[in-house]
């Protein structure tokens, strides 16, 4: 009796997420994933610069692919879920490509530290820099955040995804070798005996247990849109909307109809308009935060009018942070939610 | 033989609709190419796949207008006309999702493009007709970011 495929089966195997780009090579895997944040050529950017020889020596395979897999939860860096063992195998590989030295190997040997006495040393000498809990530096793009010269943000060392992916033995290298190309300094050349290193590294392993992971990011217990009814009529709740907009000390832009663009002049659906307006100091900070927000530009209200009901509308700021896995960036859109829902509010009181 | 097609249809329909890990939620590509070339480049797929530029704000000029120092940051408004008119007609509550946009903004020689998955806003809007079009959107958007991609 002939065992055959299922022809189900195949179609699985072709549609299963990896399994077609497992035969993409290292290089334009790492081309579509990570060289947006991470630069074309491991340069850095919103992310850390991948080729620097400093960073190369002291990490291992493990802990990149650990922080491939687990992402940095809150700190922008994703989860890649989806890849497949080969693909994430494959885009370690073209990382590699930049290094030509040693790579160290996994150690899961905890070192032995004083974490109390390692404690006051991170405050004096690392707090500056990574946060008085260990939460890392401010922002993450190049551009809004830092100047071009300065390659990289201190990361957050009390990220559960980086005590995942990071052994003691790489902490430990990083303090005693320091990240020569980034303001990270060698501790040793700093002054520090070892064994106060090591009493760091004990110091930064009992954020294990000292901080609250990331809450996971539940988007669906968001609506994607907010909405509120207006009793009035069209004309009188976009000018409500101006009102409430200016009152918040936003500048409007524009005023627009949803198919201004599409249709001919004259022709467009006039019951849909579209309220942009900007406070710029608070678009600056925010693009500080993540370069990435520009879906959120300029702040938008729309006013609709249909089947005699008018109602106003805007994207729900709270639902659409969590793509960002940005937790300075969830407060900023915190904030937006509110300043939307007082002008929904106002508008149609 | 109708057995097997619907067994192929379900395996189908369970990935097609299948949750983005957050992995997926932004599309994002970075250009080799410098602001200016990159954003003729997106213009030019824009248009290659069928859509139609209806605006383009320039973030960067109002923050420089006020102030502030910047790289050129843009955001691109596009769609398919009809397409836009009948989806705002009988989905009113994806018009704050319309148009597309994509915001695009320099970092030192390269340029960053970034956008929504489209095939995020399954979660959003559930309507299975709208399905099909969230699913073009996306693949039209992975299409115009490999073309500026590989620009060179």
């Amino acid at each position: 009796m002939k065992h055959r495929c299922p022809q189900w089966v195949l179609i699985l195997w072709l549609v299963w997420p990896g399994t077609g780009a497992a035969v993409e090579d290292g290089a334009r895997l790492y081309e579509r994933h990570c060289a947006a944040c991470h630069g074309l050529d491991g340069k850095g950017g919103v992310g850390v610069p991948l080729a620097l020889p400093a960073f190369q020596s002291t990490v291992s395979d493990h802990y990149l692919e650990s922080t491939i897999r687990r992402g940095r939860p809150g700190r922008v860096m994703p989860a890649f879920s989806s890849l497949s063992d080969e693909d994430v195998k494959a885009i370690i590989g073209r990382i590699r490509s930049w290094y030509e030295g040693p790579v160290p190997a996994d150690s899961g040997a905890r070192v032995a530290g004083n974490p109390e006495h390692g404690g006051a040393l991170f405050a004096e000498h690392c707090a500056g820099c990574h946060g008085d809990k260990g939460q890392g530096g401010h922002g993450t793009g190049k551009t809004f955040s830092r100047p071009r010269d300065f390659p990289i943000m201190a990361p957050a060392l009390n990220n559960s995804g980086f005590l995942a992916a990071a052994s003691d033995a790489m902490i430990r290298a990083t303090l005693i070798q320091g990240r020569e190309g980034t303001p990270m300094p060698s501790f040793l050349k700093q002054g520090l005996a070892e064994q106060d290193i090591d009493d760091i590294v004990s110091f930064v392993r009992a954020f294990e247990s000292s901080v609250p992971p990331v809450p996971e990011a539940d988007a669906d217990a968001e609506p994607a849109v907010l909405v509120a009814e207006s009793p009035y009529d069209l004309k009188a709740t976009v000018e409500n909307v101006r009102r409430a907009v200016i009152g918040k000390n936003f500048r409007l832009i524009r005023e627009q109809y949803l198919e201004d663009g599409f249709m001919p002049a004259g022709k467009e659906n006039k019951n849909q308009i579209v309220v942009y307006f900007c406070n710029f100091k608070f678009l600056y900070d925010a693009l500080a935060l993540d370069p990435r927000i520009g879906m959120f530009l300029p702040c938008r209200v729309t006013v609709v009018e249909q089947d005699a009901q008018v109602k106003v509308m805007t994207a729900n700021p709270k639902r659409l942070s969590k793509l960002f896995n940005n937790s300075e960036l969830d407060n900023v859109c915190e904030e937006m939610y509110r300043l939307y829902s007082d002008v929904l509010e106002e508008a149609t009181l | 033989m109708r057995r097997r097609l619907g067994s192929l249809l379900i395996a189908l329909s369970i990935f097609a609709g299948s949750p983005l890990s957050l992995a997926d939620e932004l599309l994002m590509v970075r250009s080799p190419l410098p602001f200016a070339e990159t954003m003729l480049a997106l213009q030019d797929a824009i248009r290659e796949h069928g859509y139609q530029l209806s605006r383009v704000q320039r973030v960067d000029v109002g923050l420089t207008a006020s102030g502030f120092e910047t790289d050129k940051y843009r955001v691109v408004f596009f769609g398919r006309p009809q397409e836009v008119h009948e989806l705002a007609v009988h989905y009113p509550e994806l018009i704050p999702y319309l148009p597309i946009k994509v915001a695009i903004f320099g970092e030192d020689e390269e340029t960053v493009l970034v956008t929504l998955n489209p095939r995020g806003f399954r979660g959003f809007y559930p309507e299975p007709e709208l399905g099909p079009v969230f699913d073009r959107w996306e693949k039209d958007l992975h299409s115009m970011f490999d073309r500026i991609r590989g620009a060179d």
